[in-house]
């Protein structure tokens, strides 16, 4: 009797258990839901968004669920999720440059063509050109950016003045400066910027276009070993090496090399200027008074820094929730949001909100001329574009640590240059 | 809930009613009683372990690239041939994972003994001393390698600071192309000593007291009292803790990608098969080829793992 009792209540157990295991896959579909999924990186843009959500959230009568991670647990978010074809995402912030073609590619974007178009108090048309194109795939609109960088030369007033020197205007003359004041204080760097192999590629880029070269050439073939790369290579590098921090790690993305420049041990330092506001708030920098802007110093073949959207907004192909995703989008890209975040040290992407006085009025003033400069002559790309951009970052950015670590740059450009072509043929395929 | 309700006595067949549904069911339930009780740890190995792996072993035949659910070819073992083959990547980065697992374990098995031994005997203040030594294994990998990481910076870090004090020149530690692998195993040693010494004197204090006494009386000296007695007598706890702590040290992934992030550092330099494997498909978006060199790393924690137990066996024998 009692034996019984016990089978029949394991058997109960065991098919609640099965059950269970049946149902935890699927979780309840936010069909059309009122609840938008806003998926977003850490970024001074995203926390001004994060402040006025309650606005929008007002305005609509939608609920916004906010997620936000680092750039790199982002991607993998978006591995993971999109790969799986999950509908928990309705809103993501991307990087159109880094993933746009690779999620095109692989479907993960809707088509927003006709969205973009519909509302005219909007204005699509008032997106600069570079920006657009980076957002758009096979002639459909896939993303509306958000945020714009370019290459500027931040550097040290008070170094300067005291060595006697002018801003630099040509690249022998940052390359003279930077000698100079290495020279006369040994604790102080000439120069730094990012070492990383993959890190360093995007902030290596501007240095490649402004000596007449860029990674691929006209007909999609690898140009990483033209002479003018090479001798990019041989310049970034070799600033670094002659005249960079002792010591110098070759991992350094922005934070580390932003960390050399804020804590002011070094004298110059090219950046992406959406990240400004690191060198010139106090709490965060040591030369918060006495850094300046210039735009990149002039190559042989003129200053040609990058100037491209480092994010933008996309709505999940998988998402049943794709009309109030575009409300969002629509909300946080507006005219007066996007003057707000610029106001705040997010450079936009939008023509109106930069010829507008307020919107350069927080930037110091020599910053908002080399932005200015920058955006009229600058390259829409600043790294491969290519699908599989992290293994081309790693092909191209190896002659530049090599070159940091003493290597001749000619022959790590030749190595790079097979390898990048080999990759290349891989992606045709 | 009528499932629940108590059956009947078989009184009620014999009266002539032929058996009910319910009868049958239990009647049923108990002779595959047996499946049934093991059926919810099943389904769990099935849905948990099983799945994944096949499904990663599905996966290391294919061309699968980009997005798993874009059309992939079956191209047999090609994926494996490739990574065999790659002396570029995948070889180095077997050599580190040894190279980090077993310098690692070697040093957390001697001081982890060293330490275990000092904690033997009672002391005063011996509880703090052990709140002490725990803590390295409470904190988190991720902060342990971001803590480590601002230690060991070539510029403003602690270490060089102090070695500048004494007159050494800074070294590059982390970011130096020889000396990252190592400082990585400082670290991995920092952190996992404390459970070593955990597992040690877990099986310290189990140790019977007579056969030291009797080697003691006999006139053994200390040294040969722990050679000869102690260590034979521990084995079996050493290789639990050898085996526990070698399979995680040959899985380590987060202090090695906290500290020199994707593709273990510009050179590679602390690219073991895991953040090989983890480049392969979250970066590269390899899917067939992550997975195979998943499946080869697998291969290798099995056969260390099966080598350790049946060492295990013979000295239990």
């Amino acid at each position: 009797m009692k034996r019984h009792a016990i089978v029949k209540y394991a058997a109960v157990a065991a098919a609640l258990s099965l059950g269970l295991t049946a149902c935890g896959g699927g979780s309840g579909d936010a069909k059309a839901s009122g609840t938008v999924r806003v998926t977003l990186a850490n970024h001074v843009w995203t926390e001004g968004i994060k402040a006025a959500i309650p606005e929008f959230e007002k305005s609509t009568g939608l609920k916004v669920e906010l997620t936000q991670l680092g750039e790199d647990q982002l991607s993998d978010q978006y591995n993971v999720k999109l790969n799986a074809g999950s509908d928990e995402i309705d809103v993501m912030m991307y990087r159109p440059l880094q993933e746009g073609k690779a999620f095109a590619k692989n479907g993960y974007l809707a088509d927003l063509t006709s969205k973009v178009s519909q509302d005219a108090g909007w204005d699509w048309k008032d997106y600069q050109d570079g920006p657009v194109k980076a957002s758009t795939a096979d002639g459909k609109v896939v993303g509306v950016p958000i945020i714009t960088e370019r290459e500027v030369l931040y550097y040290r007033k008070d170094l300067l003045q005291a060595a006697g020197i002018e801003v630099p205007k040509t690249m022998d003359e940052l390359q003279a400066a930077a000698k100079a004041i290495s020279a006369s204080s040994p604790d102080t760097a000439g120069f730094v910027a990012r070492t990383g192999k993959s890190a360093a590629v995007t902030q290596f880029s501007s240095f490649l276009y402004s000596f007449g070269g860029d990674f691929t050439d006209a007909g999609g073939k690898s140009a990483v070993s033209s002479d003018a790369a090479k001798q990019a290579y041989a310049y970034y590098g070799g600033l670094i090496k002659n005249y960079g921090p002792k010591n110098v790690s070759t991992d350094m993305s922005w934070p580390e090399a932003m960390a050399i420049f804020t804590q002011g041990k070094a004298a110059f330092y090219t950046e992406a200027d959406s990240l400004y506001k690191n060198a010139t708030d106090p709490a965060k920098s040591k030369v918060a008074d006495t850094v300046g802007f210039a735009a990149l110093p002039a190559g042989p073949a003129g200053s040609k820094p990058y100037n491209i959207p480092s994010w933008g907004l996309a709505v999940n192909q998988a998402s049943t929730n794709q009309d109030n995703a575009w409300k969002f989008i629509q909300w946080a890209t507006s005219k007066e949001r996007t003057l707000a975040a610029q106001k705040a040290g997010v450079p936009g992407p939008r023509a109106s909100v930069w010829a507008d006085p307020a919107g350069t009025s927080t930037y110091p003033k020599d910053l908002a001329e080399a932005i200015a400069a920058s955006a009229k002559n600058g390259v829409g790309h600043d790294r491969p574009e290519v699908v599989t951009v992290g293994k081309a970052r790693e092909i191209v950015g190896g002659p530049i640590v090599a070159t940091i670590t003493g290597a001749d740059a000619s022959a790590a450009a030749d190595t790079a240059h097979a390898a990048f072509q080999t990759f290349l043929d891989g992606e045709k395929k | 809930m009528s499932v629940l309700t108590p059956p009947r006595s078989t009184h009620s067949r014999r009266a002539g009613r032929p058996p009910g549904a319910r009868e049958n069911f239990s009647a049923w339930a108990n002779r595959h009683r047996k499946w049934l009780f093991a059926a919810p740890a099943m389904v769990f190995v099935g849905v948990l372990i099983v799945f994944p792996l096949a499904w990663t072993l599905y996966l290391s035949l294919t061309d699968s690239q980009g997005s798993v659910r874009a059309a992939s070819e079956f191209v047999g073992l090609q994926n494996y041939l490739t990574v065999l083959s790659d002396a570029e990547r995948f070889w180095p980065a077997v050599g580190r994972t040894l190279s980090f697992t077993g310098v690692a374990l070697a040093c957390e098995v001697v001081l982890g003994m060293g330490i275990a031994l000092l904690l033997w005997r009672p002391f005063r203040g011996e509880k703090w001393v052990r709140v002490a030594i725990l803590m390295p294994l409470v904190a988190t990998p991720v902060a342990v390698g971001m803590m480590w990481r601002l230690i060991f910076d070539p510029n403003i870090g602690f270490v060089n600071q102090l070695l500048g004090m004494v007159g050494i020149p800074a070294q590059p530690w982390l970011s130096g192309q020889d000396t990252a692998l190592g400082t990585t195993i400082f670290m991995d040693v920092w952190q996992w000593t404390p459970m070593v010494v955990l597992i040690l004197l877990a099986g310290l204090t189990s140790l019977s007291e007579e056969p030291d006494e009797a080697a003691r009386m006999d006139g053994a000296n200390a040294v040969q009292r722990f050679f000869y007695i102690t260590l034979p007598l521990m084995m079996p706890t050493v290789i639990v803790a050898i085996l526990l702590r070698g399979i995680d040290a040959l899985k380590t992934f987060d202090i090695l990608y906290a500290t020199k992030g994707k593709g273990g550092g510009s050179f590679h330099e602390v690219e073991t098969l895991n953040v090989y494997a983890y480049g392969l498909s979250f970066d590269y978006n390899q899917y067939g080829l992550s997975s195979a060199v998943l499946i080869l790393f697998f291969m290798i924690i099995v056969g260390s793992m099966w080598l350790l137990t049946m060492r295990k066996k013979a000295v239990s024998k």
